[in-house]
């Protein structure tokens, strides 16, 4: 059952992820194009996000444990040092060059756009750069 | 700054989507949905592979569950430069395992259960994205 539940929480979150037209680079640059022609439309799909999520996060967690599964597992890492800032800044450079970040992005292969699958290629391989030199943030 | 393409209703209906699907990844299975550790973990780790990869499949699954509802095409216009799109993947991928989180883990789940961490996170690569976008735009 808990295996129905990721495909499904997947398939919903993709779902939100079209609707909200956050698969298409093009409202994701329009966002970040604060100093030009700017596309507010990302903050309202993080607040649309945040207004469901939040509350439900600080009610769920309440609970002795999930429906489907033995425990909650979640990151409770509460640092705040130079690594989260300069991946953080890798990420936005690579944000702001694309317009892609990884949800979208892997959404977006359904659409069999050479450069998309391109990016989610080199994104993976970006994962396993980082794996195989051991400089994972911890959890 | 002049506002363009500016989507509010759609935007937000599909963040308050994305919203349930986190929610919903966390009432059943105890997780907290953050795309980039999901993506690197289904391809580096054995711990709950076959969950994070139903998850993905759920992502790419989403547009053509869309479509089937939907009179409307999905269009995205994304850069039409292999090298770019390499280099922004790359940036990505390395940046988020870096830091710990994307959009969705740090921007959307971090948030929402307001970590300081998470918000620091969120800032940073919106604010390199729109330098990164400024900058390109200057080009």
């Amino acid at each position: 059952m808990n295996k129905l539940a990721s495909l499904l929480s997947g398939i919903i979150f993709g779902i939100g992820l079209v609707i909200s037209e956050m698969v298409d680079p093009a409202k994701v640059l329009g966002f970040l194009d604060l100093f030009g022609n700017w596309d507010p439309s990302l903050a309202f799909v993080m607040m649309g996000a945040l207004v469901v999520a939040s509350p439900l996060f600080h009610i769920i967690k309440k609970k002795e444990k999930p429906l489907l599964a033995e425990e909650f597992n979640y990151s409770n890492n509460k640092t705040i040092n130079n690594q989260l800032i300069l991946g953080s800044t890798l990420f936005g450079a690579g944000w702001g060059l694309g317009g892609l970040c990884p949800g979208p992005a892997i959404t977006s292969v359904a659409l069999l756009n050479i450069y998309s699958i391109t990016f989610v290629v080199s994104m993976f391989i970006g994962f396993y750069l980082v794996k195989s030199f051991n400089l994972s943030s911890p959890r | 700054m002049n506002i363009v393409n500016f989507t509010p209703i759609p935007a937000f209906t599909g963040g308050l989507i994305i919203g349930l699907a986190v929610a919903v990844f966390f009432l059943l299975n105890g997780r907290l949905v953050g795309i980039s550790g999901i993506a690197s973990n289904a391809l580096t780790e054995k711990e709950n592979k076959f969950d994070n990869l139903l998850f993905l499949l759920g992502l790419i699954t989403a547009p053509f569950i869309y479509s089937l509802f939907s009179n409307g095409g999905i269009n995205i216009s994304i850069s039409n430069s292999y090298v770019l799109m390499i280099a922004a993947g790359l940036l990505v991928g390395i940046g988020t395992r870096i830091s710990g989180g994307c959009t969705s883990g740090h921007g959307i789940s971090g948030i929402g259960r307001f970590s300081l961490r998470s918000i620091i996170a969120t800032i940073t690569f919106m604010i390199v994205g729109i330098l990164t976008v400024y900058v390109k735009n200057l080009l």
